[in-house]
């Protein structure tokens, strides 16, 4: 069983190696101080098991969990008993081990790990849009043509939404669940309550916004794990 | 009576692997000062959220170090500076200290 270590502690990093190393047919493959490296990591590797640190600044282990669309099993490990709960609530989670780990707790961890069965999620299919490349605005009575390629973004506000595109922003009666509905969740993504983006037009991203032509558009918390996910991260 | 570090947790884990033993006592040395005087700047700045996640990390060492009490108390003033409450970091800042002269020995 391949497996990778998360944790910004090089001691506890060291710990958890020290017990991998000790149990048979678990080996690991890589060991990560940030989430951010670990995450690029997985998005070229698979592992079998991801032993995970909960509190880590910046990045938290339940944020790690949400980016990952078809997460291994995942053992969390932390200091804080607090976390408990929260961990569960993810189907991946299989153990939860409190610092300092004792090899005993370790070992059933493992045994629980090999008697668990995760369900894979099955690829989400969006066949809402059946192959269109566009959508038909109603402006005025007339209905106008928008390429899904051209449109940078669309913001909520009040009744309204605004479809931004390179050319001219447009101004509709809808809400922003509505149009969601309509674009193809291939290329877009909501970031924040108000703000839907097409992925292929950002520019950069800087601590929590995006930049998309000369628009900064804010990354809500609970929206960032999925950003993260479907960025291609060198 | 004031608890005394010691080093029975990474010798239970390390089997009798004295390789292992050594790496983590290097790493120990090599982490645990810079994490001491991380926590103190940001003490004396006031940048109580940052001393918290300082603790976080401190608190950690304390259990692998076998101070069971000291890393309740830490618990504690990794709580209380959430809320810019200070009050525990004399009796905190004393078991740093201890750690230090326990490390110096190794």
């Amino acid at each position: 069983m391949d497996c990778i270590i998360v944790d910004d502690e090089t001691a506890a990093r060291a710990i958890v190696e020290q017990l991998c190393d000790t149990t048979p047919d678990l080996e690991v493959v890589a060991t990560f101080s940030n989430a951010v490296e670990a995450i690029k990591f997985l998005n070229q590797n698979s592992v079998d098991l991801i032993f995970l640190d909960i509190h880590m600044p910046g990045f938290t282990g339940v944020d790690f969990v949400q980016t990952l669309k078809n997460p291994p099993k995942i053992v969390f490990t932390t200091s804080d008993t607090d976390f408990a709960i929260e961990a569960y609530e993810y189907e991946a989670i299989v153990d939860y081990l409190v610092k300092p780990i004792t090899r005993e707790r370790f070992t059933k961890s493992i045994q629980k790990v090999n008697s668990t069965a995760i369900r894979q999620e099955e690829p989400k299919q969006n066949n809402k849009q059946n192959g269109k490349e566009d959508l038909y605005i109603n402006i005025d009575r007339r209905l106008i043509k928008l390429k899904f390629e051209d449109i940078l973004l669309v913001a909520a506000k009040g009744d309204y939404i605004t479809i931004k595109t390179q050319q001219k922003p447009y101004k509709v009666h809808t809400t922003l669940k509505k149009i969601k509905e309509k674009l193809p969740e291939r290329t877009f993504l909501q970031i924040h309550r108000s703000y839907i983006i097409n992925i292929n037009r950002i520019i950069d991203i800087e601590d929590n916004s995006v930049l998309i032509d000369k628009n900064v558009i804010p990354i809500s918390r609970s929206n960032r794990p999925e950003l993260m996910r479907r960025l291609n991260l060198l | 009576m004031k608890e005394t570090p010691n080093l029975e947790y990474i010798k239970e884990l390390a089997g009798g692997a004295k390789s292992f033993e050594e790496k983590f006592i290097a790493i120990i040395k090599a982490e645990f000062p810079n994490e001491k005087e991380q926590y103190l700047q940001n003490l004396k700045d006031k940048k109580y959220r940052e001393t918290s996640e300082n603790v976080h990390k401190l608190k950690h060492k304390l259990n692998i170090l076998g101070l069971q009490k000291g890393y309740r108390l830490a618990v504690r003033h990794e709580e209380d500076l959430r809320y810019e409450d200070t009050k525990l970091k004399d009796e905190f800042l004393d078991i740093l200290n201890v750690i230090e002269a326990f490390i110096k020995t190794l």
